[in-house]
């Protein structure tokens, strides 16, 4: 249900009205009929269809970031997520190909589609992080590439003449990959976070998780997940943006027991028991990439598409592009004043200090 | 839907590189990967959210719109039938919670009071056009904000306006046709015949043509219902010939064979609401509510809602300047218009300074003049007194010489007497004798 009734704006805004706002339950829970000449079914629940066919016919955008030093198998682990080359692999990685001196970004932008519905998939790897001996501040080109796009967007926002639908580059997740070391975060790791946190949704992967046997990986998913909770990083899904008790109990269950993923990522198939899997062949078996008891790829995977992904979205765009935007407007000496562009000119409303993006 | 020049738009920041060529292609998947289920995914996002869902009737009073929601909705929306003795347009808005199955539904229904009663009606559509602008003003207002809420506002924007036309059999009346030419930019119309159990099927259908024709002639844009998805194009082609549905309200239920029907009983018959061959009422609840609420909706926010706000933005002197126009441009013409008017501020602050000099100074001049006045009337006053005083004494000097002049008298008189009584005490006797004697002598 929509949240509380603006009787106080209605007031204001209409002077000629006789507002009387009563919610009411009109109408008794009557069955879904078809067919019915019931009196009673009116057919408001039909909308649910019309929405869904609205949202195929225009599609959906989704963007997604890979971050983490090189070798960690990001770009297999995308193309395993997504089952297509949506990455281009540095397998055929030649010695000529130096290693960038800063981090560059790339993204790349495929449509794929199933069941009838179409996803543009950007991916956007970060060549070079985390790869110099000195890799201070290696995170700002990634958080300038975050906000270019959450300007773009707000630029598009504030056109007098708007575009139908605007185009969303926004970045609404940030795998960041985890070396396997077993011991604990890097420093590098802690510091990415920490200032990536609040601008973008991360959700930390920890990286060709068959290295580790099962006691080593629980231990060191507990080791890293104290970490971050004494650094004050919150990935994705945060605490505070639970809406309601069931996604509490949902999502707590994920923060404090799955998350970070262990993950194995690999785009070669194996016959394995009669079927063919998407493993890595090894003299002393084969790993199964979509088996639980041998990692948690399923488990990402199905946290990340089928079941969050509406949720990533709208969190980038409820709550990380906002806090961009007031932010932004603010800085500007308070573009349009707290009480709205229209209207009289009232001194701008002092801000309550938003988290920065520093 | 095609990539929408994903590769044209990207920056290049000195980080950052495109691969060039790749675009967006169209790539195969060699699984099931499962994002299928992002429809579900928003849907179940707005469905826990509800919907909400504002209908607004214009029509006469006695058209019989409150009671055609109620029998859309199938409910008895409260509130008491208007009077014909409206000075003036008013609309009344009510607001209730419907639940269906899983959806929960905000429905917001707008009526006009008194619309067609006057006797003057030149201004009777503006209080419509005021509370239509009036919602967008406060999406508006909501968008423009800097910490904002607007995934959790509630919706207030009008998403259909059904027009109520009395069944004349005519055509449509020239206030009809001025209220729905200035609605039709604002909001979705769509015309409807009340109480058509009046109009006899062969008028029905002149009617209808003739109403389509006036509308066209003069360039009314009614809500189309749309025909590009395939899945609903045909019916809702079909039904825009249909338009405007001929209705009928009723919620009295009546047992007609052996059901129980929405109907309205008369001498000569009983017509059915829900039956397609007495009126249109199943089309117009199919098309509003089973088949284009969402395309409503949509048309509302991307079609009126944009045009509102591209409006009002001009007005207020904002321009795109090119298309790589930042906030900066607002911003500097904010800016502008924040110097103007801080401008504007200093300049009457002046003026009312100056004005309160002035007017100091003219209280002073007549206090002034007052106390001057107070010094002359008191300078008369002493001297009134002044001159009283002098007359008193005066006349007290007088009274005192005479007092004197008087003792001196007596003084001498007393004295005498003693003289003349020493001298002749004798005379006295001898006088008293004479006296007795001569009673007639007179003493001195």
């Amino acid at each position: 249900m929509s949240k509380g009734l603006p009787e106080a704006r209605t007031d204001a805004a209409m002077s000629e009205l006789v507002p009387e706002p009563r919610p009411k339950p009109a109408v008794p829970m009557k069955p879904v009929s078809i067919n019915s000449n019931l009196l009673g079914y009116i057919g408001i629940d039909t909308i649910i269809e019309q929405m869904r066919k609205k949202t195929m016919k225009t599609g959906f955008d989704f963007n997604i970031m890979v971050v983490g030093q090189s070798g960690l198998g990001k770009s297999t682990l995308v193309n395993t997520l997504f089952k297509s080359q949506v990455s281009r692999k540095a397998s055929s990685w030649n010695r000529e190909e130096k290693i960038p001196k800063t981090v560059e970004i790339k993204a790349i932008g495929h449509v794929i589609e199933e069941g009838g519905v179409k996803m543009k998939l950007t991916v956007i790897d970060t060549p070079g992080f985390g790869d110099q001996i000195n890799n201070e501040n290696c995170w700002e080109p990634i958080e300038k590439y975050i906000n270019e796009q959450y300007e773009k967007f707000l630029k598009e926002e504030v056109n007098i003449a708007r575009k139908k639908r605007i185009p969303d580059t926004r970045v609404h997740c940030c795998l960041y990959f985890i070396s396997p070391t077993g011991h604990s975060l890097r420093p590098l790791d802690l510091e990415f976070m920490r200032h990536l946190s609040k601008v973008v949704n991360i959700i930390p992967v920890i990286a060709k998780a068959d290295t580790m046997t099962l006691e080593e990986k629980s231990e060191f998913k507990q080791r890293v997940r104290k970490e971050l909770e004494v650094n004050g990083i919150e990935f994705y899904p945060q605490k505070e943006f639970d809406e309601d008790l069931e996604d509490k109990t949902e999502n707590d269950k994920i923060r404090q027991e799955s998350m970070p993923f262990a993950v194995v990522g690999s785009d070669k198939e194996y016959q394995v028991n009669g079927k063919r899997v998407l493993g890595r062949k090894t003299p002393w078996g084969i790993i199964e990439v979509e088996n639980l008891n041998h990692c948690e790829f399923a488990l990402l995977r199905d946290f990340v598409i089928r079941t969050h992904l509406q949720d990533l979205k709208e969190v980038t765009h409820n709550i990380h592009y906002e806090t961009y935007r007031a932010k932004r407007l603010n800085d500007n000496g308070g573009l349009p004043p707290g009480e709205g562009l229209l209207g009289t000119v009232l001194p701008p409303v002092p801000a309550t200090p938003c988290p920065t993006a520093e | 839907m095609e990539a929408e020049a994903n590769s044209g738009s990207l920056e290049d920041s000195g980080a950052f590189i495109q691969r060039p060529g790749e675009g967006c292609r169209t790539v195969p998947l060699a699984g099931h990967v499962g994002f299928d289920s992002l429809p579900d995914q928003l849907v179940n996002k707005s469905v826990s959210q509800g919907f909400c869902f504002n209908i607004l009737c214009v029509g006469e009073t006695g058209l019989g719109k409150s009671t055609l929601m109620d029998t859309l909705f199938n409910t008895k929306f409260e509130g008491e039938p208007a009077t014909h003795t409206q000075p003036g347009v008013q609309l009344r808005s009510n607001t209730y919670d419907l639940q269906e199955s899983n959806v929960g539904l905000k429905l917001t229904i707008v009526s006009t009071v008194g619309f067609g009663d006057q006797i003057n009606k030149e201004d009777s559509y503006k209080p419509i056009v005021e509370f239509i602008d009036a919602q967008f003003e406060a999406y508006l207002q909501e968008e423009l904000k800097i910490r904002r809420v607007l995934h959790s506002y509630h919706d207030s924007r009008i998403h259909a306006c059904l027009y109520f036309i009395a069944p004349t059999g005519h055509s449509l009346k020239s206030l009809d046709l001025v209220t729905m030419k200035k609605l039709d930019s604002k909001v979705n119309i769509i015309p409807i015949i009340a109480k058509s159990d009046a109009i006899s099927k062969s008028e029905l259908t002149k009617f209808k043509i003739k109403i389509t024709s006036e509308l066209v002639s003069n360039g009314v844009q009614i809500y189309q219902f749309p025909t590009d998805d395939e899945s609903v194009a045909e019916i809702n082609g079909t039904m825009n010939a249909h338009l405007p549905f001929a209705v009928i309200g009723s919620t009295e239920e009546l047992k007609i064979g052996n059901k129980m029907m929405k109907a309205r009983q008369y001498p000569w018959g009983t017509v059915q609401v829900e039956n397609e061959a007495h009126c249109d009422f199943v089309k117009l609840r199919e098309m509003l509510i089973r088949v284009n609420m969402e395309d409503l909706r949509e048309q509302t926010h991307s079609r009126h809602y944009e045009l509102y706000r591209r409006c009002k933005l001009e007005e207020m002197g904002f321009k795109d300047t090119d298309p790589d126009s930042k906030p900066f441009s607002l911003q500097e013409t904010y800016e502008a218009k924040r110097n103007e008017f801080l401008g504007e501020l200093q300049k009457k602050e002046e003026e009312m300074r100056q004005m309160f000099v002035q007017r100091v100074k003219e209280k002073e001049a007549e206090l002034k003049e007052a106390e001057k006045e107070l010094h002359e009337k008191f300078d008369r006053l002493k001297k009134l007194h002044q001159d009283e005083k002098k007359k008193l004494e005066d006349k007290k000097k007088c009274l005192d010489d005479e007092v004197n002049a008087f003792k001196q008298r007596k003084t001498a008189a007393e004295l005498l007497q003693s003289q003349g009584s020493q001298a002749g005490g004798s005379q006295t006797l001898k006088r008293d004798k004479e006296k007795k004697n001569n009673p007639w002598l007179c003493t001195e």
